[in-house]
């Protein structure tokens, strides 16, 4: 199908941007990489009188680290962030995250900061953010607000961005030292949405023994669940397989995921608990590895 | 706020000018206003990849990208790809010379996903192939003789 008639502005500034948004909150809709909203608005699903186009705004592509966290402006696309030598480095979950959103031609356009808006329950992206303990920077004509990824994520497709709100830049912590990370996903063919996805990232101590575990799912509800009980169990021991099996079993039983046309419930806490083996076993071989990340 | 738009887009390396609806997306936009009809529509919201084209060297939707989103970019699509006396360029003579084709619906996409794979990575392996094309659905094919055309080109055959 085609898209319903809209009125469409490209704003040069984010001041005129955020104007816009606030003069039209009630019909407005921010498009950015449109690899979530074009399918919306070619199928009818979304039907905005206005579409504000953020693609043209300057500066806001970047990728990069100041003040002991990676900052991800709006514009940033899954293509860069999954090749970005810091990230790489740095935030291979991240990386990884990125590199697993569908193929080639919808990363070379789609954002990170427009998964995260679009928050589709089984995107990477939330995992990541929730994982991690970072945060958005929402911009509006009237101010700006961070927002923690529980802040954000309200449910299927739901955040709590106001209409009037730009979501304008990503941020997640510096990871310490002696931390390994990773994100792990199972989707049935290359560049499929994932069925149920993990986002991992463990920091071991001096003696060996975990200091710090973080383990958020994707594909398990409406939004990142992130898996504390599990996480608490791990800390303060040497990393074993058992306990590692442990963990993922202990994950498998807290989800309470739905049944869909994709997957079972059943099937899902099966893929929860072998993805968090996987996850925990692959971030603490890293942490060990080199020192790092 | 106008729904139309004059924009300015380079197309296989010609400047054209138009004037378009701003809800046109780019694959009518080139189909219809261009008549550069080897750009396929299939599903129209990204999912068999039959659209895709190239912008700026990089491989994209042309469903899920407005046409006065082109302003200022280049575009490429299948007709861009021959040899400049218009010869099927090395792509395309793979895809025939290996059967690469049935139907052909697919084609223009998945000539398109190849050449920016290509692009990037001159010899790839069969498996980087099929995971690079994987966005690209041939109903016809099976994919074996796809994969070998990307091959074959890649190999200068
Ligand atoms: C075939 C296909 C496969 C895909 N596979 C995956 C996958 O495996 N995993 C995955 O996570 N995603 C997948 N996607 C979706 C893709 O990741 C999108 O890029 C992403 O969900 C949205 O980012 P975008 O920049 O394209 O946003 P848009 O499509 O432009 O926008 C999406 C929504 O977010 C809002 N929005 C966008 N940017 C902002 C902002 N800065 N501030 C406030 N609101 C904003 C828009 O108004 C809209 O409501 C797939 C898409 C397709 C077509
Ligand atoms: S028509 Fe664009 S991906 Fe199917
Ligand atoms: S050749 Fe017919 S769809 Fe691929």
């Amino acid at each position: 199908m085609k898209a319903a008639a809209f009125d469409y502005e490209a704003p040069a500034s984010l001041e005129e941007a955020l104007a816009l948004l606030q003069a039209r909150s009630d019909d407005a809709k921010i498009l950015a990489g449109g690899q979530s909203l074009m399918p919306m608005l070619n199928m009818r699903l979304a039907r905005p009188a206005l579409i504000v186009d953020i693609n043209r705004l300057p500066g806001l592509d970047y990728i990069r680290v100041a003040d002991g966290q990676l900052r991800i402006g709006a514009l940033a696309r899954h293509t860069a962030v999954a090749k970005h030598p810091e990230v790489v480095r740095g935030w291979p979950v991240l990386a990884e995250a990125a590199a697993q959103i569908g193929h080639d031609a919808i990363r070379n356009r789609g954002t990170v900061a427009g998964s995260l808006a679009h928050s589709d329950p089984t995107a990477e992206h939330p995992a990541v953010l929730a994982a991690l303990d970072g945060e958005v920077v929402a911009r509006s004509a009237k101010g700006e607000r961070t927002l923690k990824a529980d802040e954000l994520f309200l449910g299927y497709l739901t955040t709590a961005l106001r209409a009037d709100e730009l979501l304008t830049e990503v941020r997640l912590p510096v990871l310490p030292p002696h931390t390994g990370s990773t994100f792990v996903e199972f989707a049935p063919r290359v560049g499929d949405f994932a069925v149920v996805g993990i986002a991992a990232a463990v920091t071991l101590g001096g003696d060996g023994a975990w200091q710090d575990v973080r383990l958020a799912l994707t594909g398990v509800g409406g939004t990142p669940f992130r898996a504390r009980q599990a996480e608490s169990a791990l800390k303060g021991t040497r990393p074993k397989a058992a306990d590692i099996a442990a963990a993922a079993a202990q994950v498998a039983e807290a989800i309470e995921p739905d049944s869909d046309i994709k997957a079972s419930a059943r099937y899902r806490r099966q893929l929860a608990r072998t993805l968090t083996e996987r996850a925990l076993t692959t971030a603490a071989e890293r942490a060990a590895g080199q020192g790092g990340r | 706020m106008a729904k139309e738009k004059t924009i300015r887009v380079k197309v296989n390396g010609a400047e054209r000018r138009a004037t378009v609806e701003v809800r046109r997306n780019l694959a009518d936009f080139l189909r219809e206003d261009l008549e550069l009809t080897g750009t396929h529509l299939g599903c129209e919201h990204g999912v068999c990849g039959a659209c895709t084209v190239l912008v700026d060297g990089e491989a994209v939707r042309s469903c899920l990208m407005l046409a006065v989103q082109a302003e200022g970019h280049e575009i490429t699509t299948v007709e861009g790809l021959t040899t400049p006396d218009g010869d099927p360029g090395p792509l395309q003579q793979a895809f025939w010379d290996n059967h690469g084709m049935q139907c052909g619906f697919c084609t223009p996409g998945m000539i398109c996903a190849a050449a920016a794979l290509l692009r990037e990575n001159p010899h790839p392996t069969a498996a980087e192939v099929r995971e690079r094309l994987s966005g690209n659905l041939c109903r016809c094919t099976g994919y074996q003789d796809i994969v070998a055309s990307v091959l074959a080109a890649a190999e200068g055959k």
